[in-house]
């Protein structure tokens, strides 16, 4: 990467829908900039959230379903194959009121822009949520855990919670009963928001059981986790859940803070868009997560990625033209 | 020289305990796809501080006696080492830039 350059695009985040940008907009020979994330181990990582998953079985073109974290490596190589370049890093700052772009990698503060573009496709993605209290992040990584493959392990024969009630809480309830004695889901509604697939292998699964209606109010124990204090909705009782692991699945928020007071988002955060792809600044396109908030799926985050790949190379040659 | 060394259960003592020169232990699986992104981080750490940083491989798969003794429930985990004592704690993976910040105030 050549720092101070002025580029044609730069496409932030390498999820399916930043690799999808990714592959199209090298085909196109747009040699696009991807600033890919660094590591973490949370889904706001290079490959996105499903780094963190295991089978995924609805990706098409996979008879037999494709590991998460497999998917994305071949996604990346076939982009790396039309000569996309593809940096780890994240951006720390962007400027999207003058023209080109300003991309700022490392210090924000620096003067100068690291380097330039006239589009940008923004494909940040969405990171999962956490509770909020004090004790959950003092006991992240001794019993709290963002990310069940890493850490399922550690549980063996364990009591194991998993807070949430949506496909990736079901999920990783589901991969955790290979290794716990029992897991619990602790949900705070009566109902499920998870596919039908995910709620009927969850019931019938032996090793989960539920606890409707509840709230996480603390993360009880000192040297490492000793359980969970809840509260039911219904009759305001507090209890405890003795528990050795917690597993946090209570949703996601948009990857949007790079552009507050930039571009229009809703309430939540994510990004808007209209006439396909388009963000309200001219030659910034959004696609995935970021500004989805409905689909959410690898497939419709592909899929928007192609769309914002078309929509840039439209703007591009545009641009071209005067 | 190569600083990455592999130890287990048998070996950590040795290698990492009585070491003279402070050890960044990884605790890391085949399995965990954040660790995969954190190992060639920690090798270009092992170059760049070589004869003054040795960097230890301990798979907590094969070696599940350490990883418990050190009370490693997440991976990756870093664990800095000085004179066989505990010096810092990483939880997670992490940008080279993050890791260097935490570990290199210590050496």
């Amino acid at each position: 990467m050549e720092s101070g350059a002025t580029r044609d695009l730069v496409i932030l985040g390498s999820g399916p829908a930043g690799l999808t940008a990714a592959i199209y907009t090298a085909r196109a020979d747009l040699r696009p900039l991807v600033l890919e994330g660094e590591p973490s181990s949370s889904s706001d990582q290079p490959g996105g959230q499903l780094m963190l998953t295991t089978e995924v079985e609805n990706f098409p073109g996979f008879a037999h379903g494709v590991l998460g974290p497999e998917l994305m490596v071949s996604m990346r190589a076939q982009a790396e194959r039309f000569n996309a370049e593809i940096v780890t890093e994240r951006a720390s700052r962007v400027d999207l009121t003058s023209r080109p772009f300003g991309v700022w990698i490392g210090d924000p503060d620096a003067p100068e822009p690291t380097l330039r573009t006239r589009a940008m496709i923004i494909a940040t993605g969405a990171r999962s949520l956490m509770l909020g209290l004090e004790n959950e992040s003092r006991l992240l990584g001794y019993g709290v855990s963002t990310c069940a493959t890493c850490d399922g392990f550690f549980f063996r024969d364990k009591q194991i919670v998993v807070i949430g009630g949506g496909d990736s809480a079901l999920e990783e309830a589901l991969f955790l009963t290979k290794f716990g004695d029992s897991v619990t889901v602790v949900h705070r509604r009566k109902e499920l928001r998870a596919s039908k697939i995910m709620q009927d292998r969850a019931f019938r699964n032996d090793k989960i059981s539920f606890r409707w209606d509840t709230v996480v109010v603390d993360v009880l124990g000192n040297e490492r986790v000793a359980g969970l204090r809840v509260r039911d909705l219904n009759t305001g009782a507090l209890s405890d859940i003795p528990a050795d692991g917690v597993f946090v699945a209570i949703g996601h928020a948009p990857s949007t803070e790079l552009f507050t007071g930039q571009l229009d988002t809703d309430d939540a955060g994510y990004l808007l868009t209209s006439e396909g792809t388009k963000t309200n600044v001219p030659g910034v396109f959004a696609c995935g997560d970021v500004q989805d908030h409905v689909y959410r799926q690898a497939v419709t985050a592909a899929g928007s990625g192609c769309m914002a790949a078309i929509d840039a190379e439209r703007y591009l040659s545009s641009l071209a033209q005067t | 020289m190569n600083d990455v060394i592999t130890v287990s259960d048998d070996t950590f003592d040795e290698a990492v305990g009585l070491s003279d020169i402070p050890v960044v232990v990884d605790f890391w699986a085949e399995w965990c796809g954040p660790c995969k992104m954190v190992a060639p981080i920690l090798d270009e750490i092992a170059s760049a501080h070589a004869g003054k940083l040795k960097v230890a491989k301990l798979n907590v798969d094969d070696n599940p006696r350490t990883a418990q003794r050190f009370q490693v429930m997440s991976i990756p985990t870093l664990l800095l080492f000085k004179n066989g004592e505990t010096q810092a704690r990483i939880v997670g993976a992490r940008s080279k830039s993050q890791i260097l910040s935490e570990f290199e105030p210590l050496l």
